[in-house]
């Protein structure tokens, strides 16, 4: 795709090079003006805080008094060897993202899958398990949280109506994680559902067909025709529910707020509570800087494996 | 003949074995639809419970007393109203603002010769791959220089050219692309500059990228919480989902009835605009492949 946008790119040059050079210094001009909103906005508001981040973390800085120190590197020598809470807020969201992208995928997959078969009246589905991605976060994760309260809520007292005595989702440490997790799930997985829906649609109805006149079944149809198929579309959409899982703050925030003892503390719910709550915002910064290397670390991972995989 | 009946019979057992099939395909959908629809269904009759029937156990499916009076108490409690209008009004400019934005540079990027085009176009774009949660602090900081905390200036302006543009200016881009050029030819031979052409020949042509654009934006604007919490303090000037966990009783313990019932107002307008465009809406984040 990316290649197909550049020889279109470079059609366009040549087009506009056969006109007059006046009209080409005017181009350049009216160019320029179109797209000066956007990229000052992003100097201004992107490339510069995030330079800034870079510079905030070599500085020991409060929010509350305004005093600024230089300290080198010892932000992140201190987050490195000696923060308990970093180290568990890193393995925390290692955890988070291990449990919730491939349940998330499988179920994604498994959904779109369901809903790709000719079955009169399917798409209404397909709008009721999209439905939680245009909710707001905090709509869905105040409904779940009074859901899943300890004896009152709701899942409990279903669960008591069968003889099952459920814990207390949100406060015991055991199963606060896979609660957010559960809830997160259900929110996002209709984004990853339709985004594959839309490649197995995609996917020319002749080569399926041509399988089962060979006489395979519908598992191996569906495991060396579509699945292979698919495989570009399903990286993509592991690596934006990495990094969207990577980021979880929302659900956090309202549902467990970090606890309980700590169990759901993730990385960018420390650097919220290190900044905004703890006014540290030079050890923010360092924090931030760490995350932004995750994040980058795995856009070139995806890059690495989608070249990988576009070679025969 | 035995053959004749043998393959009728035959058809039709393959017949009573499709509609089983497609049965049992209808009771798996129903029942993995359970946990996406319910929320929304014990949202809504829950916020009109009393407060003293919200727990009552076997739990009922519908109220058995209906209590409207929790959707006025909702605007008595705090300024919900005021909430109300925030969060629309902030979308609504944030909307505004990256759909100008970002059809200019979407247009300039597909259909103007400038040198380092493609070079600042890679430069945008990588934008996208860093979470907005890196940039908070020194965007913050920056606002707080300029005294601009506990002000809706930096909900509206920071988002018109963070991710959500970028992503935007991509989508114009690939739009514009789309356009046959000889649309165009006849207007700039008529003598129209630039701007002219932009705006009123290719940008009517864009309405609907423009539409799939807006609903992204105006729901990230609408649904935003993190800026919110940390840019503001002020109870009038709250948004939406600030407003939404703010019932509780004096000592933090969540007044259900009512924050069950505000939330109902908060979501069901959206999921009615859902779900009449829902066509568009989903395949618009189909194809963007981004969260909301």
């Amino acid at each position: 795709m990316a290649a197909q946008q550049l020889a279109r790119g470079q059609m366009a040059r040549r087009y506009n090079t056969r006109r007059g050079s006046g009209s080409a210094g005017r181009e350049t001009v009216w160019g320029y003006l179109f797209i000066a909103p956007q990229m000052l906005g992003f100097l201004v508001f992107v490339i510069g805080p995030l330079l800034a981040v870079f510079v905030f973390s070599t500085q020991d800085r409060n929010l509350l008094t305004g005093s600024v120190k230089t300290v080198g590197l010892n932000n992140y020598l201190t987050i490195l060897t000696n923060d308990a809470l970093f180290t568990k807020a890193v393995t925390n969201s290692l955890v988070f993202t291990t449990l919730l992208v491939p349940v998330n995928i499988a179920l994604a997959l498994f959904l779109a899958v369901l809903l790709a078969q000719k079955l009169a009246g399917v798409m209404i589905f397909r709008v009721l398990f999209f439905s939680p991605v245009v909710t707001s976060a905090v709509a869905w994760a105040v409904v779940w949280r009074f859901m899943l309260q300890g004896e009152q809520g709701t899942l409990n007292q279903i669960l008591s109506i069968i003889g099952v005595k459920g814990p207390n989702w949100l406060r015991e440490p055991g199963w606060a994680m896979l609660s957010v997790v559960g809830t997160l799930v259900l929110k996002n997985v209709g984004l990853n559902m339709v985004i594959l829906l839309a490649a197995i649609t995609n996917i020319p109805g002749e080569y399926r067909e041509a399988a089962m006149v060979d006489g395979a079944n519908r598992i191996q149809v569906f495991r060396s025709i579509t699945l292979p198929l698919l495989a570009p579309t399903l990286l993509f959409v592991t690596v934006i529910t990495v990094i969207g899982s990577l980021r979880v703050f929302d659900h956090i925030n309202l549902m467990t707020e970090g606890g309980p003892a700590n169990a759901t503390f993730v990385l960018v719910y420390y650097i919220y509570y290190t900044a905004f709550l703890g006014f540290k915002t030079g050890y923010a910064s360092a924090l931030a800087a760490i995350l932004f290397g995750i994040a980058l670390v795995l856009t070139a991972l995806q890059f690495a494996l989608r070249g990988r995989a576009s070679q025969p | 003949m035995t053959t004749l009946r043998f393959s009728y019979s035959d058809r039709s057992v393959q017949r009573t074995m499709d509609a089983l099939k497609r049965g049992a395909m209808y009771c798996l959908l129903l029942l993995l639809a359970v946990p996406f629809v319910f929320p929304f269904w014990w949202m809504i009759t829950s916020g009109f419970k009393s407060q003293g029937a919200i727990f009552e156990f076997p739990p009922h499916l519908l109220p058995q007393t209906w209590h409207p009076e929790n959707f006025i108490e909702v605007f008595n409690y705090q300024p919900f109203a005021q909430h109300y209008f925030n969060s629309l009004y902030i979308a609504i400019l944030v909307t505004t603002g990256t759909l100008l934005v970002a059809s200019l540079s979407g247009y300039a990027f597909a259909r103007i010769m400038f040198p380092g085009r493609l070079v600042l176009f890679v430069v945008l774009l990588s934008a996208l791959m860093m979470p907005s949660e890196v940039t908070i602090v020194p965007n913050f900081f920056f606002m707080k220089q300029l005294s601009l905390i506990n002000t809706h200036i930096p909900l509206i302006i920071i988002p018109i050219f963070g991710a959500p543009s970028v992503l935007g200016a991509f989508m114009m881009r690939q739009f514009f692309l789309s356009i046959p050029r000889e649309v165009e030819e006849a207007a700039m031979l008529d003598g129209a500059g630039r701007f002219g052409i932009f705006w009123r020949i290719a940008l009517p042509i864009a309405r609907p990228a423009l539409g799939g654009l807006m609903i992204l934006v105006f729901l990230a604007s609408w649904n935003n919480y993190l800026e919110p919490l940390v840019y503001l303090d002020d109870l009038n000037l709250f948004t939406l989902p600030l407003s939404l966990r703010n019932f509780n009783d004096v000592y933090g313990t969540p007044l259900w009835h009512l924050q069950l019932a505000a939330t109902t107002l908060a979501v069901v307008p959206v999921l009615i605009l859902y779900v009449i465009a829902q066509r568009q809406i989903i395949d618009t984040f189909a194809s963007s492949g981004v969260k909301g």
